[in-house]
């Protein structure tokens, strides 16, 4: 089990400090459980329940099953508490089918352990024939976000939409939802469909490429260590200047340095040269460089407008396009993960220039996916919430603890949380998943 | 832009050796003035660095290379073993094999000819060759008067020995000896050999100036245009050459004092400006056979061609101590059947401006060509738009041992850069020796 991420978290973990807050009702955010090497799937057994015909239960059960869970029955008389629990709710069309949900799922909820899961699986509401059961299917959203702010210690839950034809491509976001490795992902709805390229394409994975630009620190060089560790090589991207940080980072995972500022014109070739000749192309390629220059937008002048806008909006696409012209440095069924930011969803003080860049790249990926789905590719943006950075730690007091205690989990995320979802969008367990936007924000309040 | 390696496109084996060895690339610390940003730093924290950056760039972490050869000129005598403990420091594999050589300044290049030599005979495939000092960590040694008395008291078994022994201390040799820049044989230092030669060969303190003032120009536009972003690492905070100064004139440089050749007959011309300066630093090179370099997907900078050592009599013959390669270089050309039209890039190691200028003027005289060369006539002049295009040591600064890779990584970038080439190193060192390599692209 991992320590409170913060000072806060401690002080009200345990002593006069555990009863202060609980009497006042104060947050005590709980140590999250995280993705660790030969770990169990979930921290108790799982129980699958269905909504009438519930077409994906039994597959459901089988995954998680070969996941190494152990499946619970709902009847047993027995205090285990649920590492998770799925509620397939895919066949739910009517009101009455709705109303069905809550018998089963609520003493379920209850029982739920510490750093459990919660997932609801739905159905596409694009793929729904009536106005009811679009209504019905859109009323899931509605109950998986209250659920995400009910739960507690470090619970999560999350609302996976299955379109018709999706099969074994429910099996990758299944498993990453209902692991450690979502440990700071709730409240989220996440988009189902068939596997791009084909479940074939998916199995001939061999060691793949990735890069990711800002690698020295931060997220970037967790995203590094993260993609690391199932095998693929880590071309980490940095200024000149971070060579220092950027060389320790690429030893550590395995992988290599390349000095390269993203803003330069010649930026977009150069990566495309180095890739095709030292790699043979690349299979994922990370956005993650960005900056922040915050001033209210009446005071924001031409640089500190520009500058932001250069480098975390203008790069990526420049980098792409440069990456597209060259045939070649793309290999089949590219992923491209853009950071994006809650902040570029719901806006925020003084970082206009900041929310538009990443409300931007939100635009940029959509736009991308389908001109990579012609190749079995695919764009997807991750948006963190509050997390655990040097960026975050210049922050002031005030901000910073609002920041870290506005959302669900009630902390702050760490750069890993994001990385590990950046892996999973880049990995092919997300096949099925292009175009969207993942959220890892704790169910932050801002921007839901 | 490199050619990419290919095996079967390997340039037929010239002259005499079996193959030639592929330099891939190079990584060195930016270099520090002494007492400066590295002062914390030892030789082989120095070396760590250098080859953890060359091993990211190439993403060679937790690779078995055929051997890392390097060395130090200031060694303390705990680093017998100094560039294996650097490897066990680095994200290389630790059954990578090493060992040190030691040729004063020439020890960098010395250790890349070494090296390039295996892997032309198929010993090894592939392999780090570099080196690294710190005059800001350099070893203090106890007096020597006091080392004798330590040891005579260690070997004492009776109380009467260890009285005789103890009854040599004196109290001066209390005194730590640190280590000189100065000759053993002749006890001059460095700058005033150099001053010597400089009076010999008639080197003006205008064109010494003129040459630092080049040195760091040439070196601050290598940098603005991002030549040095694949060649170099920031260590400790450092992103660039401390001693650069890209704001430097002409008139700045004639104003500083001369501070060698003072006691010499004639004008004392060599200032701090057109000298080194005492620096800490290290670099590496990255060499290979081809074969290697395109299993591993590397481009080929360039081949090193050949390389030729040669001494001067600095003692007895009162030969120049720096101008060992003014023989050198003739003769290696020579053997190879080059001559200095076919060169496009030339690089001479600016120990001081004076030893460049009179290494050149040299060259030039054909008296002396014909008589102390034995050549024809004038080997030649050296074109000075062909000359240390990125700057050199009086503007990098010169950490002694690292000096050699940091020449040979940029000049094969520099090939590579052309798309193709024939380039001249050549380095002076203490001792009265030299070293020269001829480097061409694939």
């Amino acid at each position: 089990m991992s320590a409170p991420v913060d000072a806060y978290a401690r002080l009200v973990r345990q002593g006069p400090g555990a009863a202060l807050a609980r009497r006042l009702g104060a947050p005590r955010p709980t140590a999250l459980r995280r993705w660790e090497a030969g770990a169990d799937l979930l921290t108790g057994p799982a129980l699958v329940l269905g909504i009438g015909a519930a077409p994906l239960a039994a597959d459901v059960s089988r995954w998680l099953a070969a996941a190494g869970a152990r499946l619970a029955d709902a009847e047993a008389a027995t205090d285990d508490r649920f590492g998770a629990v799925v509620l397939d709710a895919s066949a739910v069309r009517t009101t009455a089918d709705l109303a069905a949900v809550r018998e089963p799922l609520a003493p379920a909820f209850r029982r739920l352990a510490a750093n459990g899961r919660v997932l609801v699986l739905g159905a596409l509401v694009a793929d729904t024939t009536t106005v009811e059961a679009a209504a019905v299917q859109q009323a899931l959203e509605g109950l998986v976000r209250t659920l995400g702010k009910e739960a507690r210690a470090g619970a999560t839950v999350n609302l996976l939409r299955v379109g018709e034809g999706a099969g074994e491509a429910l099996r990758g976001p299944l498993e990453f939802l209902a692991s450690a490795r979502s440990a700071f992902v709730s409240g989220q709805v996440l988009e189902v469909g068939p596997a791009r390229g084909g479940d074939a394409a998916r199995a001939s994975a061999g060691p793949r490429t990735a890069v990711v630009t800002g690698a020295a620190q931060g997220i970037g060089a967790a995203v590094a260590e993260v993609l690391a560790r199932s095998g693929t090589h880590v071309v980490c991207v940095d200024l000149a200047a971070q060579g220092e940080q950027l060389a320790r980072v690429a030893n550590r995972v395995g992988g290599s340095a390349l000095h390269l500022d993203i803003t330069a014109a010649s930026a977009p070739a150069a990566l495309a040269e180095h890739l095709l000749r030292r790699h043979g192309g690349a299979d994922v390629v990370v956005h993650n460089a960005g900056i922040t220059r915050d001033r209210s937008f009446v005071n924001l002048d031409e640089a500190g407008w520009a500058s932001v806008l250069e480098v975390n909006l203008r790069a990526p696409l420049r980098l792409t396009e440069g990456l597209l012209a060259r045939e070649g440095a793309l290999r089949p069924q590219a992923r491209v993960v853009q950071l994006s930011s809650i902040n570029g969803i719901a806006g925020a003080k003084g970082q206009a220039n900041y929310a538009a860049s990443k409300a931007g790249v939100i635009g940029m990926v959509r736009a991308l996916d389908a001109r990579l789905a012609a190749s079995g590719g695919a764009a997807s943006a991750v948006a963190p919430g509050f997390v655990e950075t040097a960026m975050t730690a210049r922050m002031p007091l005030l901000p910073r603890e609002v920041g870290r205690r506005a959302s669900s989990l009630q902390q702050g995320g760490l750069p890993v949380d994001v990385a590990e979802a950046v892996a999973f969008l880049a990995g092919p367990a997300a096949a099925g998943i292009s175009g969207q936007v993942l959220r890892v924000c704790g169910q932050n309040l801002l921007g839901a | 832009m490199s050619v990419p390696a290919d095996p079967a496109a390997a340039p037929v084996p010239e002259g005499r050796l079996p193959r030639r060895a592929a330099i891939l690339g190079g990584n060195r610390t930016p270099f520090a003035r002494a007492g400066g940003r590295y002062a914390e730093a030892s030789a082989q924290d120095l070396l760590v660095a250098a080859i953890d950056g060359l091993v990211a760039r190439f993403g060679l972490a937790g690779e078995q290379l055929g051997e890392v050869v390097a060395g130090a000129v200031l060694k303390h005598s705990r680093d017998l073993n100094l560039t294996r403990e650097a490897v066990l420091s680095t994200a290389l594999s630790p059954r990578t094999p090493t060992y040190d050589v030691a040729q004063a300044c020439g020890t960098g290049l010395e250790a890349a000819v070494l090296l390039a030599n295996k892997i032309a005979l198929g010993q090894v495939e592939s392999g780090i060759a570099g080196g690294t000092d710190s005059a800001s960590d350099a070893p203090i040694a106890v007096d020597d008067g006091l080392r004798r008395v330590l040891l005579a008291l260690q070997r004492a078994r009776t109380p009467q020995q260890r009285l005789a022994a103890l009854s040599r201390f004196r109290p001066r040799q209390v005194v730590p000896a640190t280590p000189r820049v100065t000759e053993p044989r002749t006890g001059l230092s460095m700058g005033e050999h150099a001053a010597r030669t400089a009076l010999q060969w008639h080197v003006s303190r205008e064109d010494q100036d003129l040459l630092a003032l080049e040195s760091h120009r040439h070196l601050a536009e290598a940098y603005e245009r991002g030549f040095f972003d694949d060649l170099l690492t920031p260590y400790l905070g450092l992103r660039r050459d401390d001693n650069l100064r890209p704001d430097t004139s002409l008139e700045k440089l004639a104003k500083l004092r001369p501070v060698f050749g003072r006691d010499e007959e004639g004008p004392a011309t060599m200032t701090a400006g057109n000298s080194t300066p005492l620096t800490d630093g290290a670099a590496v090179v990255l060499l290979a056979s081809d074969a290697w370099a395109a299993e591993h997907r590397l481009d080929v900078l360039a081949h090193l061609v050949d390389a030729q050592t040669a001494a001067v009599d600095h003692v007895r013959a009162g030969e120049g101590l720096l101008t060992a390669p003014v023989f050198a270089v003739p003769e290696l050309l020579r053997r190879n059947g080059w001559t200095f039209d076919d060169l496009d890039l030339v690089e001479i190691h600016e120990a001081f401006a004076s030893t460049v200028l009179a290494t050149t003027a040299a060259w030039e005289d054909e008296e002396f060509c014909r008589t102390r060369l034995g050549l024809d006539g004038a080997l030649g002049t050296i074109d000075r738009k062909k000359l240390n295009v990125v700057g050199s040591s009086l503007a990098t600064g010169h950490p002694f041992a690292a000096t050699g890779a940091r020449i040979l990584a940029s000049t094969a970038k520099l090939l590579a850069e052309r798309g193709g080439g024939r380039a001249l190193i050549s380095i002076c060192a203490a001792g009265g020796q030299g070293i020269a390599a001829l480097v061409e692209a694939p």
